[in-house]
């Protein structure tokens, strides 16, 4: 791999602050696309726009705390960090506070916390942590083992219920699984067997309201003003944006309020209006350069922890990017995932950018071995 | 796995499976991807045109405006319906700080009743909180600056104001003009038939009755509208275009304001009818129905109890006597009926009978009586008119027999419509041998048709027959549809005069029948025996009139009729018509004074005091003393 003239000129700079220039660049181009479209979105809220500027600096902060850890501090708290986030999502189950008719928040007195989100970052650091003990590729046991760290934490947090969240965990062990080698031959019986596990998914697992979201997106115009209506709005707002928008803050379905959502998990129709084809294809190429900057920095990681954990962290971050633009234009079915870096909100922005901060460290990181 | 087991990591390779896996999974990124572009490429591009119809579907409403009503004027163009802003009290609960609050404030200060409160908090919980709720309808001025000058008090509160249909004279033109009122449940469905839904779409009001109902589509206009861009829960935004309404077209009616206000005094609260006409034109001068009613109550909705007090009412005042009562024409006809036997020949000027107050048919014991109990004398035709001899005109019905009098007096007009520009009409009834089969499945007797010569038996007419069929004589065989509308306003405010209705008119062999008859009437208001003399001798005008006294009850063959005897609603009604000036009749009356007694002593006086009015600035009028007019004593027909 050739190295980044960037990062030649600027080693001593950049490196010292645990900063990765291209990444950075990426995200600051993504923020402000975001608030830009959260001006729109929000109906030229300030008080929105100052909550979510505020955020996004906390975000950046803790991303650079992040990126100051060096990656084998990341590899010795894999475990702890995997078996806390696992109490406590048996603690919300228990004890959470309700919101939204689901369970995800624990009350810690001090602070509200969503234990999910430290899972987020938790099951692909423990699963990487215990796939890269053992050489690659991996073997059966291991791989087993590998999903069984997965699918406790999915199957709490589906139990909350939180479709989008346990999606996310689910796919980020799965892409350090995959990562490491597991064998097509595995990865297709599998693959035959979640086909299998669907019907049960649906019997056992899914909540009433999970089931409407999916009979919804088989069929959004069955119900145009219930549960259809969000997804019709939708998809009229992305529609009718045409190939150039209508233009910044001229989206006549979101600023008329037809479009639910608009300034959370829906704003990418909001974007999406206003920006038209050219403007979403601007907003995919920032998010692909995101994505392929974590894939270099990952195969570029010193070990196979390192490189494993890169690689989840940033196929997890195109899973939010896919799911969301997905379900927005129904594609797929609602689930609750955010447009990362753009949808307005907290917790799993600084999820996000805490990642990145891992991400950062880990394409950082001195050198021991020469190439 | 089909691996050998490496027990010493090999870096390298591990190295690079994992750059083998991160650059599929590059590969299946932008696979996944392009999923999303394609679908994207799908709604924005193939399918925009869809969506964007619907995008414009969600946000432009278009809001129709409603025309303003037409005006109706008199013929002098005074306003008789006009258009008035009625103001209501409006509350917009979601700009209302506390509305219960508010409301009792409003009650303080408006008088707000729980009622009214009631019907408030019924609509609020019913509808969305940025639309406003009339607390209360039709303010008055006083409750009106009450409210302005504390109007600072009350966010949310506002006086709204929308046009309403208002009649000033109240009760005097009531079964001319009609009234309009909120469109119901029926008149919808009429309009859907008739294709004009979408022209009423902001309308509240149609016209339900008389003129108003008639002229509707004159009076309504045309439907605007205003395209709107409204948000998610249908709050207009901003107006994007307007497609003004067209007003409705101001009428000009026949009507004579002053007249009937005369018409109404003459009849003085009596049940009965006046109609006046020009017979040059068929134009409606006067038309009044007593009683009458105040047609403002049905505009904003009628109580139940005043409804039921109108419709309950003995004196039937929602009745159009002009048009639907259906009265015994008797002896009214007799200058018509004389017009036929001189046609027909079965009489000649000179047919001269001896009447003995009774009349009697070869082999039939039935005798008729004159309504004079020892006779006439001799009568030949025009004294038969004059002093309104019933035996002669026994005789004469019998000697045209009921097919010529019916086929002559249909051609008059009776038994059908006049075709006047109100729907509330009737055909009343002409009797023939064909009617009485299908009525009562009898033959036609002779003894039937000697009645009908007096215009009695199962003879009526509406007032306004009977007024056309005197124009038509008066016009000789002329005949013209009574039209309350003289024309229509165009933009510029001028009136384009529709010109007279004509129908068949009835050709004679001889005019001078016409005359000879039209002489008759002259001699019945002017002559030395006329039933009307005391009416009209002392007019300073010359004139033509009948009188009529129509029998309700059967006097028994050997009883004499007692007005005092018979219960009120069975007594005699007393009718009169009447022309003038003589040479070149102007106006035509109609007069019918329900259970009065006799025509002559009961109904010519009111003919004459309307005449009076309407001739009041021509020259002839003098100043009369008021020494003539003692009718109190005449007491025959």
């Amino acid at each position: 791999m050739k190295r980044t003239t960037l990062n030649q000129n600027q080693t001593t700079f950049w490196q010292r602050f645990h900063v990765d220039g291209w990444l950075l660049l990426g995200l600051l181009v993504l923020m402000t696309v975001g608030l830009y479209t959260l001006y729109s979105a929000s109906g030229q809220d300030p008080l929105q726009m100052e909550r979510q500027a505020t955020r996004l600096v906390i975000a950046m902060g803790v991303m650079l705390f992040m990126a100051q850890v060096p990656p084998m501090a990341y590899r010795r708290l894999s475990t702890y960090a995997y078996i806390v986030g696992l109490l406590m999502l048996i603690a919300v189950l228990l004890f959470g506070d309700v919101g939204k008719g689901a369970q995800r928040w624990l009350d810690l007195k001090f602070v509200r916390f969503q234990p999910s989100e430290l899972m987020k970052l938790a099951v692909p650091m423990m699963v990487a942590w215990y796939i890269s003990k053992f050489p690659l590729p991996p073997r059966l046991i291991q791989i087993v083992g590998g999903f069984l760290l997965v699918m406790v934490p999915t199957v709490l947090i589906a139990k909350q219920p939180d479709l989008g969240t346990s999606l996310l965990i689910a796919s980020s062990g799965i892409f350090a699984i995959f990562l490491a080698g597991m064998s097509w031959r595995l990865i297709a019986l599998l693959t035959t067997m979640a086909g299998a596990f669907a019907p049960i998914m649906w019997f056992f697992l899914m909540q009433d309201y999970q089931k409407q979201r999916v009979t919804t997106f088989l069929n959004p115009e069955s119900d145009p003003l219930g549960s259809g209506y969000h997804i019709i709005q939708s998809k009229i707002a992305i529609g009718s944006g045409g190939l150039e928008g209508k233009g910044w803050l001229q989206g006549t379905q979101s600023q008329l309020e037809f479009l639910p959502e608009r300034h959370t998990d829906f704003i990418f129709a909001v974007f999406s209006e206003e920006f038209g084809l050219i403007g979403v294809l601007g907003l995919l190429s920032i998010y692909l350069f995101i994505i392929i900057r974590g894939l270099i920095i990952a195969n570029r990681a010193q070990d196979a922890y390192s490189k494993l954990l890169a690689g989840s962290i940033t196929l997890t971050f195109f899973v939010y990017v896919f799911v969301n633009m997905g379900m927005v234009s129904g594609l797929l079915p609602v689930v609750g995932v955010p447009l990362p870096l753009v949808s307005f909100g907290g917790t799993s922005m600084v999820t996000l950018m805490a990642g990145f901060g891992i991400l950062m460290a880990i394409g950082t990181q001195k050198r021991f071995l020469s190439r | 796995m089909g691996r050998k087991r490496q027990t010493i990591r090999d870096h390298s390779a591990e190295s690079n499976l994992f750059a083998r896996r991160a650059a599929i999974s590059l590969l299946i990124v932008l696979v996944m991807l392009g999923i999303v572009v394609s679908n994207l490429y799908m709604l924005q591009v193939k399918q925009h045109d869809v969506y964007q119809t619907r995008s414009n579907g969600n946000r432009i409403k278009v809001v129709p405006i409603a025309p303003n009503r037409g005006l109706i004027y008199d013929r002098n163009g005074t306003i008789l319906a006009e258009n008035r802003p009625v103001f209501s009290l409006e509350v917009v609960p979601e700009e209302v700080d506390n509305l219960d609050d508010t409301l009792a404030e409003l009650s303080r200060l408006m008088g707000i009743t729980e009622e009214e409160k009631e019907n408030f908090l019924r609509t609020y919980r019913g509808q969305r909180r940025f639309k406003p709720i009339a607390l209360r309808t039709s303010l008055t001025e006083e409750e009106v600056a009450r409210f302005s000058a504390q109007q600072h008090r009350f966010h949310g509160v506002s006086i709204e104001a929308r046009l309403s249909r208002y009649y000033p004279y109240g009760d005097t033109l009531t079964h001319v003009l009609g009234y309009v009122a909120k469109i119901n449940k029926k008149d919808l469905q009429k309009l859907v038939e008739a294709g004009q839904e979408a022209n009423y779409a902001a309308t509240y009001d149609i016209g339900k009755l008389g003129i108003e109902k008639y002229h509707e589509e004159e009076l309504h206009g045309q439907v605007g509208y205003q395209q709107v861009e409204v948000n998610s829960q249908g709050r207009i935004i901003r107006t994007l275009s307007i497609d003004p309404p067209v007003p409705g077209k101001d009428i000009v009616l026949n009507i004579d304001l002053p007249l009937q206000l005369a018409a109404k005094q003459s009849l003085n609260g009596k049940r009965g009818t006046v109609v006046i006409t020009s017979p040059k034109t068929g134009g409606v001068l006067a038309l009044f129905s007593s009683p009458s009613y105040d047609p403002n109550l049905f505009v904003h909705g009628i109580s139940r109890k005043n409804y039921s007090a109108l419709l309950n009412s003995t004196d039937r005042p929602l009745i159009n006597r002009a048009t639907q009562g259906q009265y015994p024409p008797a002896s009214t006809i007799k200058p018509l009926l004389g017009v036929v036997g001189l046609e027909d020949g079965v009489i000649t000027p000179e047919t001269t009978i001896n009447d003995t107050g009774r009349y009697k048919l070869p082999n039939v014991s039935h005798v008729w009586r004159d309504w004079k109990k020892w006779g006439h004398g001799k009568v030949n035709v025009v004294r038969a008119v004059t002093v309104s001899c019933d035996t002669f005109y026994y005789d004469l019905a019998y000697k045209l027999g009921i097919d010529k009098i019916s086929d002559a007096m249909t051609q008059f007009g009776f038994g059908d419509y006049t075709g006047i520009d109100l729907y509330e009409e009737s055909s009343a009834n002409m009797p023939s041998r064909g009617w009485k089969r299908a009525r009562f499945n009898q033959p036609w007797y002779i003894g039937d048709t000697i009645p009908v010569g007096i215009g009695q038996s199962y003879w009526t007419a509406t007032p306004i027959q009977l007024n056309q069929a005197i124009n038509t004589l008066i016009n000789h065989g002329e005949r013209y549809v009574p039209q309350i509308i003289r024309g229509v306003k165009n933009k510029q405010g001028e009136e384009s005069i529709s010109p007279p209705k004509t129908m068949r008119p009835i050709s004679v062999v001889d005019d001078a029948n016409w005359d000879l008859m039209l002489g008759a009437m002259h001699n019945v208001n002017h002559g030395d025996e006329g039933t009307g003399r005391h009416s009209f001798s002392d007019a300073p005008y010359q004139s033509g009139g009948k009188s009529g006294t129509a029998q309700l009850f059967s006097v028994g063959q050997n009883e004499s009729y007692d007005a005092d005897n018979v219960s009120e609603h069975l007594r005699d009604n007393a009718m009169f018509v009447a022309f003038a000036p003589f040479d070149d009749p102007e106006v035509s009356v109609t007069v019918v004074v329900e259970n009065a007694g006799g025509g002559s002593s009961n109904a010519a006086p009111v003919a004459r005091q309307v005449m009076d009015f309407y001739f009041r600035d021509h020259d002839f009028m003098q100043p009369k003393t008021d020494e003539s007019n003692d009718n109190a004593t005449a007491g025959t027909p």
